[in-house]
């Protein structure tokens, strides 16, 4: 048997398998999961390439034991992900948290369909932007990519592994259920043009090694299980060392540690896509599905004289705050779609700190938004200023 | 009078290249019977004679869980309950590493409990030692899958009106290979055991009924620490080798310890190289370099 590790080509594949192949292509060797609507697809893909890539797939019992599994495997040194929808991303918020306090690297795919609960099962929505950020208990900052196509779904899930690798701590994939259902055009480049970054080893003797001591970029060396350094990793807070440190200084050193190596890397993280803000008079704020029909909608807009433009978060967290705020004294109006009650569009008032007009288009979930009604916003907000 | 040579061998101990001494002392009450299982993990563990840097622990939340913070392995303290999820996720990773699992009752049978079946189940080579003291230690007693009926913690200060579990009934009906249960007494044989386990593949499984005299042994009025040890060991009854669904678990009759199951079953492991044509040594950590 001699399946590829990249299935360099033009292929016609929904995006839980662009997903899958973007896994494999950037050396993931375990999934651990459990079938979920709309990302079961993720799971029954690697079901079947991994074996042919003398990885690992497991079928756990549920997403909390997929969840500790992928940190698990991560720690055996192993690239590790996991994919599931709301109800099963409620269920690994306790080992999402374990893995940012541990600094562990993987990946998470939650391909959002409607909640609360169990939801709509089969229909798009775009509501765990928020549980993405914080539905781990406790203070961290998170790394999160929203594809838009399937195409994108392989290009991020490679971004997310080399992310989560650079950054060691589980980088969370919010596509949704037609970027997850929808069959496109992917092209899958040629090995040699995929970029892989893995954890950096450490260099030093076991009695020098601090597993935990961050390196200039705030990232610490990752040992792995086995290396001979016989780590101790706990998710109680912890020292440089890894061993409990349970007072408000040990606090205030870890999560500092936790959330500078985000903060401080963050113009590298973030990632938009801008089409026509430089001279934009109303800017339109989307991702996922939602930047898509907002494409449209500020296409029509120009059509119609209005100087409208789209940023397109790549990256939803970081938010990138300060693109927002620079464009903040330029822009008549923010315009955020999204498919749920309103989530990002609350960064983006924050950003937008009442300099100028923020508003929403939106639905709770079932159904993508139609350009029209994100065109008729954009009217409505040209309007308002006149 | 000392001599300074004995203060000197007094201050190191012959375990003590299995241990993170800088984490002496350790948070256990005194009189806990998780000092004596850790030793006798320990013991188990340099008798194997295997390579320390081979050797993985994990444990979950609880009194008990903190063992892998003072054993100087590669060792993970993870969330409540989920050793055995991150252990197998470790071990499918590294199956070159032996993972040994340490945790209380209530972490692998309350919280944990589905892990602790489906690991069982999929014959996971994992060897899982169990503290089993009755109660939940760590949070001050409350009660815990393995609590007497009848008896009294501070959530059942009446007594309490659930039937226990019987662990080892449980492992062996999901399809452990190796289950055994002592208790904190019995140093010699819970040895000698986990040693055992150590070297079975596949799920390999110890209880050791441990006294906890601050929490269930104060609230059941069962004296010192000491008059808990003798007792669990005064009801004990080896009987190994009978159906594990006999091996009573009773503090107020029968403590029936022994080894319960020795049998060979294929692992996890070897099932999925067998039907995805594998072998499984070629497997190596995929990011490394070397």
């Amino acid at each position: 048997m001699s399946a590829k590790e990249v299935l360099t080509g033009i292929h016609f594949i929904n995006g839980d398998q662009a997903c899958c192949e973007g896994a494999l292509a950037v050396g993931c060797r375990f999934f651990a999961g459990y079938p979920i609507t709309p990302a079961t697809e993720i799971a029954e893909s690697m079901s079947k390439r991994l074996p042919q890539l003398g990885g690992i797939f497991i079928q756990m019992e549920d997403e909390i034991a997929s969840m500790a599994a992928i940190l698990g495997a991560s720690w055996g040194g192993v690239k590790s992900m996991t994919s599931t929808s709301g109800p099963g991303f409620s269920l690994m918020m306790e080992n999402i948290g374990l893995g940012i306090c541990t600094e562990t690297p993987c990946v998470v795919c939650n391909v959002q369909r409607g909640g609360p609960s169990t939801g709509l099962p089969t229909l798009v929505a775009q509501g765990d932007m928020m549980q993405a950020r914080w539905g781990s208990h406790g203070h961290y900052e998170i790394i999160a990519l929203s594809p838009s196509s399937p195409q994108e779904m392989f290009d991020f899930t490679i971004r997310a592994f080399n992310l989560s690798e650079q950054y060691r701590l589980p980088v969370i994939i919010l596509a949704d259920e037609v970027i997850g259902h929808m069959n496109e055009r992917v092209i899958i480049p040629r090995e040699d043009e995929i970029e892989i970054i893995n954890r950096r080893k450490p260099t030093v003797s076991r009695e020098e090694y601090l597993a935990f001591k961050p390196d200039a970029d705030g990232v610490a060396p990752m040992a792995i299980c086995g290396d001979g350094y016989r780590i101790h990793v706990t998710g109680l807070t912890h020292d440089e060392r890894g061993y409990p440190a349970m007072d408000a200084k040990g606090q205030e050193e870890m999560v500092s540690r936790l959330v500078n190596k985000i903060r401080n890397n963050r113009n590298k993280i973030i990632k938009t896509k801008n089409m026509f803000i430089d001279d934009a008079e109303v800017v339109v704020v989307s991702y996922g599905i939602s930047a898509r029909s907002s494409m449209q909608a500020v296409r029509d807009a120009r059509s119609d004289g209005i100087k409208a433009g789209l940023i397109k978060l790549e990256t939803v967290w970081p938010f990138p705050e300060d693109l927002i705020r620079s464009l903040t004294p330029k822009v008549k109006a923010f315009i955020m779609p999204e498919i749920n009650g309103g989530q990002m569009v609350l960064e983006l008032e924050r950003c937008a700190c009442g300099a100028c007009p923020v508003s929403l288009v939106s639905n709770y979930g079932g159904a993508i938004i139609h350009p029209s009604v994100i065109l008729g916003a954009i009217h409505k907000a040209v309007k308002g200023k006149q | 009078m000392i001599t300074q040579k004995a203060a000197k061998s007094a201050q190191s101990h012959p375990m003590d290249f299995l241990l993170r001494t800088e984490r002496i002392p350790h948070i256990w009450c005194p009189g806990c019977g998780i000092g004596t299982v850790f030793s006798a993990v320990i013991a188990a563990i340099k008798n194997t004679g295997w390579d320390p840097n081979s050797i993985a622990m994990v444990s979950g939340i609880g009194c008990t869980g903190r063992m892998a913070g003072y054993i100087k392995l590669d060792s993970f303290h993870t969330t409540h309950g989920r050793a055995l999820p991150f252990a197998t996720g470790l071990k499918l990773a590294r199956p070159q590493t032996k993972v040994i699992v340490v945790s209380g009752d209530g972490d692998l049978f309350a919280i944990g409990g589905n892990h602790f079946i489906h690991a069982a189940r999929r014959n996971m080579d994992i060897t899982v030692v169990c503290v089993n003291n009755l109660n939940y230690g760590m949070t001050g007693g409350q009660q815990a899958p393995s609590t007497p009926l009848g008896a009294k913690t501070t959530t059942t200060v009446n007594g309490s009106p659930e039937e226990p579990f019987n662990f080892c009934y449980l492992a062996s009906s999901c399809g452990a290979t190796y289950v055994a249960r002592w208790t904190a007494m019995q140093v010699r044989s819970l040895r000698s055991s986990i040693t055992e386990a150590l070297f079975k593949t596949g799920f390999s499984f110890v209880e050791v009924i441990s006294p906890c005299p601050s929490s269930y042994g104060r609230r059941n009025r069962m004296g010192s620490a000491l008059e808990m040890l003798k007792f669990y060991h005064g009801r004990s009854v080896i009987r190994g080798d009978i159906d594990p669904k006999d091996a009573l678990m009773d503090i107020d009759k029968e403590i029936v310890v022994g080894k319960f199951v020795d049998i060979e079953r294929p692992t996890f492991l070897d099932n999925y190289a067998k039907f995805n044509h594998l072998q499984i040594p070629h497997w190596r950590p995929m990011h490394s370099e070397d």
